[in-house]
């Protein structure tokens, strides 16, 4: 496992080919702007099949993260990779509800639990142990 | 309370925190309080993204409390509408390579009682919402 920080509104972490992004701020068309490029960059360089967005730091969010989140997952899709959020609060839970992103998106309570969840339906979930255990 | 803004993404959350500090003399709930700077974040943004398109301009933000409910209007003087009924359609974006999702005027229909939306394509669009705060105390 991997962490670094370079960007003031994200930090990251990489579990095998899962990308887990912890969002640190507010995500509204301004924060996203920044943020697309820098999660595609993440994705294209570890190579990365799954992306999991954490949500503990996020106090606000507007139909710009559903941009956000649903645009990661178009990218990943093509590849068999899945998209997931954790950690979500009451205001961006009505938010991800009234848009319907659930039906495409997985949800977890934690980052454990959907690093866990995306192991266990993948079918190259050998693969991952050799490499990550 | 009138606020003008400049067009550019930085002041959207300024934008909303500043209706939010505005109507918390109503003592809104944080879910009341969380709709309404959800619905003057989507205006706000529209009007940069489509209203000036990336140009600069002004934005004007109104706020008014009339009892227990708080009128917001956001202006702008960009490009305006052309098809208001088809803008306000969910899913509906002119800007999909910005990965935008449509939903922009329905979280505005769904966060707030009421959204009139008027236009003049080369004049602007202005974005009129109310709210209703503290239905559960009225009732």
């Amino acid at each position: 496992m991997e962490t670094q920080v370079e960007n003031k509104l994200v930090h990251y972490e990489l579990h095998g080919n899962c990308l887990v992004i912890y969002v640190t701020d507010d995500l509204d068309h301004h924060t996203v702007l920044q943020l697309r490029e820098y999660s595609d960059r993440l994705i294209d360089a570890g190579n990365m099949k799954h992306v999991i967005f954490d949500f503990t730091d996020v106090g606000f969010m507007d139909s710009s993260g559903i941009g956000l989140i649903m645009g990661r997952y178009k990218k990943v899709m093509f590849l068999g990779g899945r998209a997931a959020v954790t950690n979500v609060g009451e205001v961006v839970n009505r938010i991800f509800t009234l848009s319907g992103l659930y039906k495409i998106i997985e949800q977890y309570d934690t980052v454990e639990e959907a690093l866990e969840g995306m192991q266990k339906s993948r079918k190259e979930k050998n693969n991952y142990y050799e490499i990550n255990h | 309370m009138k606020l003008i803004i400049e067009s550019v993404s930085e002041n959207e959350s300024f934008a909303r925190t500043v209706v939010a500090a505005y109507i918390t003399r109503l003592d809104p709930t944080l879910e009341e309080l969380a709709d309404v700077k959800t619905a003057v974040s989507e205006a706000v943004t529209n009007s940069i993204i489509h209203g000036y398109n990336g140009k600069s301009g002004e934005i004007e933000i109104t706020c008014e409390i009339q009892e227990r409910e708080v009128i917001v209007r956001v202006t702008d003087t960009g490009i305006g509408i052309t098809d208001i009924k088809k803008a306000m359609e969910p899913l509906y974006t002119t800007k999909p390579e910005w990965e935008r999702s449509g939903m922009g005027f329905a979280f505005m229909e769904a966060f707030m009682d009421s959204l009139e939306v008027t236009s003049e394509p080369g004049k602007g669009t202005s974005v009129l919402m109310r709210k209703h705060i503290g239905k559960e105390q009225d009732s």
